[in-house]
């Protein structure tokens, strides 16, 4: 099997962006410890290349023509779309991996009828996670996206066959790929309630995703996802998604609701990748 | 309702650096390609970050363009507050406030 490493971690801008505005700091280089080890398994893993599962927030895909699903055919990309100065990451060119994203997106084409793109610009939704597991920018990238902001929504069982998709594409090729899906679970972000977290939803969304349990995952409805964990909940999806990737158990590294700055419950987290 | 095309102006303002050269030197030109009634053009032109939330504009749209703006994070979070006070709960769209106004950052109490 190709599929070397598989997890999941948040994204947020605050979490560079604010990152001097931690009242925290101690919980805050705690979150970043993990990040650093996350980096550190996907290099011991020996991936030539990165699947990063987002939820982009606008910067490629709009009303006009949304897809469900994307994933990245380009030679390179470029992010972020947001001012550096406020996500306080430069603007950059990141590597693309054009010739085995093809072919994985034709494995995947076989059960799902995913969008692909050439063209792709990177928003804080995939460059705060590189930031952090790939900040020499020297990995390639194959950007994988959920339509988890422009409903309606793909629904979270074919998600979950997306996922298991992608699984199935990886083992299809020689190369070693490590995936991480990054989302938020519940939150609600760029309104006034920013840094509202239910913090005993995610325990129990993170039990049911450590524990793989497809079941428990697929039984969130998005109108109570919507009350319970608010519009930011969508995003669960791209920690679905990488679940059905990996298909193994998982183990939650890092979880805190205590940095409320982030706009985020912040989670880093590994999957055993089992038959 | 031109809800649609008012996001579509801000969605490709994020993105696009020559779209942001043009809001910058002819935000006349570049208001006149979008379907824009009045009350949403002179949001746009006044950087009413209030209006814009309370007419429904998806808070991932509005936070880039409040950034682009170069608005402070407390401040924006105070000017959607400050939207619906004056303009009333926001008319469409997922990123409704729940909260009552309240803050949720610790950090952005008391200021």
């Amino acid at each position: 099997m190709s599929l070397v490493y598989a997890g999941v971690l948040s994204h947020a801008p605050g979490i560079t962006g604010r990152a001097d505005l931690v009242k925290n700091t101690e919980k805050r280089d705690e979150f970043y410890a993990a990040l650093d080890r996350q980096r550190q398994d996907i290099e011991d893993s020996g991936a030539e290349a990165l699947i990063v599962i987002a939820a982009e927030h606008f910067a490629n895909f709009f009303m006009n023509n949304m897809p469900a699903y994307c994933i990245g055919i380009g030679n390179r990309y470029e992010g972020p779309i947001e001012d550096p100065g406020w996500l306080k990451i430069e603007k950059t060119d990141v590597p693309g991996a054009p010739d085995l994203a093809t072919r994985l997106t034709k494995e995947v084409m076989h059960t799902v009828d995913t969008a692909y793109a050439e063209e792709w610009k990177f928003d804080h939704g995939i460059m705060v996670p590189l930031n952090f597991l790939t900040p020499r920018y020297d990995m390639p990238i194959i950007p994988v996206n959920i339509n988890c902001q422009g409903p309606p929504l793909t629904p979270l069982n074919r998600t979950w066959e997306f996922g298991a998709a992608l699984r199935r594409a990886c083992d299809s090729v020689p190369e070693k790929i490590a995936l991480v899906g990054t989302g938020g679970i519940s939150h609600w972000p760029a309104t006034p309630d920013s840094g509202k977290i239910n913090e005993p939803w995610d325990r129990e969304f993170l039990d049911r995703l450590m524990r793989n349990d497809k079941e428990a995952l697929l039984s969130y409805k998005d109108e109570q996802t919507y009350e319970e964990a608010g519009q930011g909940g969508f995003e669960i999806r791209t920690y679905i998604a990488a679940a059905a990737a990996a298909k193994g158990q998982g183990e939650l590294q890092f979880y805190t609701a205590e940095l409320p700055i982030f706009a985020v419950g912040c989670t880093v987290a590994k999957f055993s990748i089992t038959v | 309702m031109s809800l649609y095309h008012l996001q579509k102006f801000l969605y490709e303002l994020n993105r696009d650096d020559s779209v942001k050269e043009k809001f910058h030197k002819d935000i006349e030109g570049l208001i006149s390609q979008f379907d824009l009634n009045t009350e949403e053009s002179n949001a746009l032109r006044e950087g009413d970050i209030g209006l814009l939330y309370v007419l429904g504009v998806n808070g991932q749209i509005l936070m880039h363009f409040a950034a682009l703006l170069g608005i402070e994070w407390f401040d924006y979070l105070e000017m959607m507050r400050e939207g619906i006070k004056k303009y009333g709960p926001v008319r469409a769209g997922v990123y409704a406030m729940t909260g009552g106004g309240e803050s949720f950052t610790e950090e952005g109490k008391g200021q």
